[in-house]
């Protein structure tokens, strides 16, 4: 069990998002702060696009050698004094990490942004259970108060404006003065970091997600531009790393390649602010760190992956590239895909993990303009996968019975040539006919979904075979 | 007769890849793309043809997909080049027919010999052929959008700006966002018609901004998508497919307009 979806819902959670103006004022934002940043940043860099080469092949390589990695991996994280665990699943890492939280009589535990304890769903369980989580990150936090998902992989609340999260403050965090001034976003930050401040101290344990995790050394690295991950994570007595297996990478030289392509895809940075390392726990003379130190790998649909298409899925690094050049993404956000990964990347990771009987839609929803692929510095060729996922819709019957007959009936006849230019004679002779005085149709049987929004042009009436044969037969050969 | 600038000099025999929507909707853009090829000296023909199977296989259905290529294979495999005047249904054949036969070496050979010989039209004016002008006259601005497939499975960009700066009288204004994609995407826009119009909604926007009262690209169902969202909004914006410009062959309506709404 992961956490719940709506991805079955898509169409109208998209319905939702379109008609939602605060929604729609927030993701203009989205199109425009991080393409550029993007795009000046990559520009800047001359080898750019060889290090987005270098970046895939360091993943691929260690995909292909993902079991050797996992081992030699977890043994350097024993010999530096620290414990892994690995869960197949998600229930498996929520008992797990309980397990620990409770060895470690936790009260409150505090978190740094991590997309895989979305996925596991381990606030819930965590508070079920007696222990409070708290999210430092300050996207997270504003989203764990408003008790949302993350609408964005690295911009948790990105579908927010300021203006709803002075609400949300003036709501909780009722022991602050009511009149106090909220109107700047920099007195929304500095609110939420001396609340926070407080929360750090009372941490028994830390938990952190992991951008990468290195064969050859033990360590794990978080990158992060608020700070708040070191906090997390040196504070509390115990620190627990929630990875998932694909965030292997075999040596520290092939961190600082993908170091490169990460935050300038993410968000146009050369380097975000903080690059953590942390390798085992506080060693004797260490001036800070935890006592015990725990990485939890968990699988939960991964290793199904390997070997087959979705392998490239894989090589994700999470920088959400794919989604901020996205038109659906634009025109709808994140929540609209209903689960815990939105956009392009969502479109294709989603079905494999939660199943395609349920996150069927995602991979439709795209035009295919290859915009993502475009930017994606590990070149996972999304547009190709989300169509192997309608592939695999369309063998096992999933797709809508009226695409199917529709292009039944269109395959049937355009496998017959001599039928298809009679069908399509008739039927443009029809149409340019009808269409002739307008030039266009406000309204056509069939083709209702477009004609909601835009008028369906007339055609000229004779087909281009036609009037080829007609004026240009014998003549040409 | 023409003033074409040529680096070849042989003729070479161009099978015309009409593409559905052209035959069905606008035959005229493939008799401007004829013009335009036998200006630049090629032999051209237009053999019986139905549909490359695009439709069928965005959808996901790879059989009847194969089924089509394979036909497409047959017809056009003996001419020297395929040209498209569209973007997408080029980059079909150029860059999807050989991944289609990934598991099948024989038919892949042919996809792969079909594929280096197919060109969407003005790369293959400019690239393969180095025209570098046309003799054609356009009195006014036009806005050029890059349709998908193009401009990212082809790199169509600069080959149809290239020509339009040789038509007399016409300036080419950009509009933001040119290479942003109009919401079209086949299927698609009839499938998630919400969202699909949402994108053409940002679009539109962006060719008004521009003022230019002429709206270029080269893929039909992309222009017919904004073509109907901008009669849709009652904006009196003109909207060709850029063939239709560079042989200078106006004379039909622009896309969604009637006969008596001709330019003058
Ligand atoms: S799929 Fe590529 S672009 Fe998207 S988040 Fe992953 S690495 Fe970034």
């Amino acid at each position: 069990m992961t956490v719940h979806t709506t991805s079955p819902q898509f169409k109208q959670n998209a319905a939702r998002a379109l008609h939602d103006p605060q929604l729609q004022k927030a993701l203009n934002n989205v199109k425009q702060g991080f393409i550029d940043k993007r795009r000046a940043a990559a520009d800047k860099l001359p080898e750019f696009e060889a290090l987005r080469d270098s970046a895939r092949d360091i993943k691929n390589h260690t995909l292909e050698h993902l079991d050797l990695y996992l081992e030699a991996y977890e043994e350097k994280v024993k010999a530096s004094g620290g414990h892994v665990h690995f869960a197949r699943n998600a229930d498996e890492a929520r008992e797990i990490i309980l397990k620990i939280c409770r060895d470690a009589g936790a009260k409150t535990v505090t978190k740094g942004k991590s997309m895989i304890s979305e996925e596991i769903g381990i606030n819930h369980h965590l508070e079920a259970n007696g222990i409070r989580p708290v999210e430092t990150d300050l996207g997270e936090y504003i989203i764990q108060l408003r008790n949302e998902m993350p609408s964005h992989i690295i911009a948790p609340a990105v579908h927010l404006n300021a203006s709803q999260v002075e609400q949300d403050f003036r709501r909780v965090h009722t022991h602050l003065d009511a009149k106090r001034d909220l109107s700047e976003p920099v007195q929304l930050l500095s609110e939420a970091r001396a609340v926070l401040r407080e929360r750090f101290l009372a941490a028994d344990v830390g938990i952190t997600g992991a951008n990468f995790l290195v064969a050859e050394t033990g360590t794990s690295i978080i990158v992060t531009n608020e700070g708040n991950g070191d906090l997390t994570q040196i504070l509390p007595r115990t620190h627990i790393v929630l990875a998932s297996i694909e965030k292997l990478v075999p040596t520290l030289e092939d961190v600082s390649q993908l170091l490169r392509v990460l935050a300038r895809s993410a968000t146009g940075q050369e380097m975000s602010v903080y690059t953590t390392f942390s390798t085992g726990p506080r060693r004797s003379g260490d001036a800070d760190g935890p006592e015990n130190y725990h990485v939890v790998l968990i699988d939960n649909g991964r290793s199904a992956m390997l070997g087959t298409s979705f392998e490239e899925m894989l090589r994700c690094i999470r920088c959400g590239a794919c989604m901020n050049h996205c038109p659906v993404y634009h025109a709808v956000g994140g929540h609209a895909y209903g689960w815990v990964y939105p956009g392009p990347m969502g479109a294709v990771l989603t079905p494999s993990l939660i199943g395609v009987d349920k996150a069927g839609h995602l991979p439709n929803a795209s035009t295919f303009c290859g915009r993502c692929e475009s930017v994606c510095p590990v070149r996972i060729p999304l547009p190709k996968l989300m169509r192997h996922w309608r592939e695999r819709e369309f063998e096992r019957h999933l797709t809508p019975a009226s695409v199917r007959s529709g292009l039944g009936l269109w395959g049937f006849v355009a496998k017959r040539p001599a039928l298809y230019r009679l069908a399509t004679r008739a039927a443009m002779a029809t149409l340019g006919f009808a269409g002739r005085q307008r030039g266009r149709f406000s309204w056509l049987p069939l083709a209702k979904g477009w004609t909601k929004y835009r008028d369906f042009p007339a055609p000229q009436g004779e087909t281009f075979q036609a009037r080829w044969k007609r004026e240009r037969n014998g003549r040409a050969a | 007769m023409s003033d074409l600038t040529m680096s070849r000099p042989e003729k070479p025999r161009v099978g015309l890849f009409v593409t559905c929507l052209v035959d069905l909707m606008r035959p005229s853009v493939g008799f401007a793309a004829v013009k335009l090829l036998e200006d630049a000296g090629c032999i051209v023909e237009a053999p019986v043809q139905t549909c490359c199977g695009q439709p069928a296989y965005n959808s996901g259905d790879r059989g009847t997909t194969r089924d089509l290529a394979q036909r497409m294979i047959e017809t056009f495999q003996g001419f020297d080049y395929v040209v498209a005047p569209s973007g997408s249904c080029a980059g079909m054949i150029k860059k999807h027919y050989p991944e289609l036969f990934e598991e099948d070496p024989n038919w892949r050979a042919k996809a792969d010999a079909l594929a280096v010989k197919t060109y969407e039209l003005t790369s293959f004016l400019v690239d393969v052929l180095g025209v570098t002008q046309v003799d054609a006259s356009f009195e006014g601005a036009v806005t050029y959008h890059d349709s998908c497939s193009g401009l990212r499975e082809l790199g169509v960009k600069s080959q149809p700006r290239k020509l339009l700066a040789s038509v007399k009288g016409l300036t080419l204004v950009e509009m933001n966002d040119s290479d942003v994609c109009c919401g079209f995407g086949g299927t698609f826009a009839v499938k998630y018609s919400d969202i699909s119009g949402a994108i053409v909604d940002a679009k539109v926007k962006n060719i008004e901004a521009s003022h230019a009262p002429t709206l270029l690209a080269g893929d039909l169902g992309c222009l017919m998508n904004m073509a109907g969202k901008l009669s849709r909004d009652g904006k009196p914006i003109e909207v060709r497919h850029v063939a239709e410009i560079l042989a200078s062959m106006t004379d039909e309506p622009a896309i969604g307009l009637a006969k008596d709404a001709l330019r003058k």
